[in-house]
């Protein structure tokens, strides 16, 4: 604790220079981020941001930090959204100390004031940056689950046969969409063979190859029997060099192989007409 | 922190029955609540079955970023496992012939700490995080 | 404790489990099919979790075993109509369930079944 009570003499001066103080606030703010917020909206943000500061610093209340840590991660989050930049988003808070030292500049007895001010507002500063870079990569996690889903598809090649042709690579995460998406197909449809086709997946490696097994495994846990089309000579070749058993799971060079084959498994035949 | 004892099998489904529903009311989709779920059907089991009984914690937690989870602790008074290690492989069982599920439930969930001394009990906590 | 029914239809046993099962009626269960296979001579066990939300080690355990024991009274046992997220955690857990076969619904079990005599 501060033994010259400049946070509450700080605080004081805040309180009673709040209008200029926040009036120069919000126009800093609305010129950093060049047009792309109403005035309105950073009004509304700044002033709930500035009366918590006051709060923090005056030490009125135990809540007023845990608050104000709250609002400044929601702002970020927010810029973070809306597609501003890191500093965009710094600059919300470091511009309070510029509207600040705009009022103080001239009066020296104010000087250790501000420094603690200063102080604080770094800390406040460098938080945003935190929840800011938290919040991107939590988008970019977004996006990636988004595209995967697309990149995805589970097709009827007929009845009682559906394909899953994989193109790209096949990590752990793809892994739980791909079962999730065959498992339902198998439901919905009612079929009993699946091909898994990994024409499109560049490298198979023992940890890919895990993944086709305990997708393998989860269809058989619904009945159906799968079987895994697109080896191409290369991939065969590192399969056997890596050790890698695909037991008594079919596997098949091409995807019209592996529809031959389950056609036969199910009594059909294909004759000219 | 809504808190539940182990101390009979009815216990376990009570405990399985909780989570659900927390775990469907905080967003975990309906395979991650599952997986949830099966996890702590077998470490409330372990605690019934190998601890002597215990109590099992259910909290809901935030992470920094934003995201919503769910916190479970299982905790015995029981004679605690002697060797991690083995215990967290897979096949491992104990005497009864039973496995003790944990490294299973290890693969179900996103964070898994387990605490645990002979003579001293068990304590295992797991979080799982919606996407 | 709950008790699941057993009902025989024609050479097979019915099997449908309906809710939260703790682990006694699932001995229990266990128990029941030993009885009713040696005191009936079916030769299928169908078990419907289609209303089954949680199968942990111990249940899946327990489904391996009464496929075993079916098998001493030569008779074959078929779990239908598991759930998706069910299946995708059973695999995550390890368990494949061997030594039973599985279907998609009651109606394929049945052909399974029947398909082997």
């Amino acid at each position: 604790m501060e033994a010259d009570g400049s946070q509450a003499r700080m605080a004081d001066f805040l309180r009673d220079h709040q209008d200029k103080v926040v009036g120069r606030w919000i126009e800093l703010v609305v010129a950093a981020s060049r047009g792309r917020t109403s005035v309105e909206e950073v009004r509304r943000e700044l002033a709930d941001l500035y009366s918590l500061i006051v709060r923090v610093m005056s030490e009125a209340d135990d809540h007023a930090a845990g608050e104000l840590r709250a609002a400044l991660d929601e702002l970020s989050r927010g810029r973070a959204r809306g597609g501003f930049t890191p500093r965009e988003t710094a600059l919300s808070v470091f511009s309070l100390k510029e509207a600040v030292y705009e009022l103080v500049a001239d009066a020296a007895e104010m000087v250790p004031e501000f420094l603690r001010f200063s102080r604080l507002l770094d800390d406040l500063g460098l938080r945003t940056f935190e929840a800011y870079s938290a919040a991107r990569e939590q988008i970019i996690a977004d996006q990636t689950t988004a595209m995967m889903e697309l990149s995805t598809p589970v097709v009827r090649l007929w009845d009682g046969i559906i394909a899953v042709p994989l193109v790209g690579t096949l990590d752990s995460a793809r892994t739980q969409l791909v079962m999730e998406k065959l498992l339902e197909t198998l439901v919905a449809t009612g079929a009993d063979h699946a091909v898994i086709d990994i024409t499109g997946v560049p490298t198979v490696d023992t940890e890919v190859a895990q993944h086709l097994l305990k997708t393998v495994s989860a269809a058989r846990l619904l009945g159906a029997e799968c079987t895994i089309s697109g080896i191409r000579p290369q991939v065969a070749q590192t399969i056997v060099s890596l050790g890698i058993e695909f037991g008594d799971v079919a596997t098949k060079a091409t995807l019209a192989d592996a529809l031959g084959a389950a056609l036969r498994h199910a009594g059909l035949k294909v004759v000219t007409a | 922190m809504d808190e539940l004892p182990i101390q009979s099998g009815d216990d376990v489904v009570r405990v399985r029955q909780l989570v659900r529903v927390i775990a469907a009311k905080n967003g975990l989709s309906l395979v991650e609540q599952t997986k949830l779920v099966t996890a702590a059907s077998e470490l409330a089991r372990n605690t019934l079955v190998h601890g002597g009984g215990g109590v099992a914690r259910v909290e809901v937690v935030t992470s920094p970023n934003g995201r919503t989870g769910v916190k479970l602790h299982f905790t015995d008074e029981g004679p605690g496992i002697p060797d991690i290690d083995l215990a967290l492989t897979d096949g491992w069982t104990s005497g009864t012939g039973l496995g003790l599920g944990l490294s299973g439930s290890r693969r179900l969930v996103d964070e898994f700490e387990l605490d645990s001394k002979p003579g001293a009990g068990t304590t295992v906590v797991v979080v799982k995080w919606s996407r | 404790m709950e008790q699941v029914p057993i009902v025989k239809i024609g050479q097979t046993l019915f099997v449908s489990i309906q809710v939260d099962l703790q682990d006694e009626s699932v001995l229990r269960l266990q128990e029941d099919l030993a009885d009713e296979l040696a005191a009936t001579g079916a030769r299928g066990v169908i078990i419907d979790i289609t209303a089954v939300e949680i199968v942990d080690s111990f249940i899946g355990r327990m489904l391996t075993m009464i496929g075993s024991i079916s098998r001493l009274f030569d008779a074959e046992t078929v779990i239908v109509g598991m759930r998706p997220a069910v299946a995708i955690t059973l695999t995550e857990l390890g368990l494949s369930l061997s030594g039973v076969r599985t279907a998609l619904n009651a109606e394929k079990g049945l052909e399974i079944l029947n398909g082997r005599s």
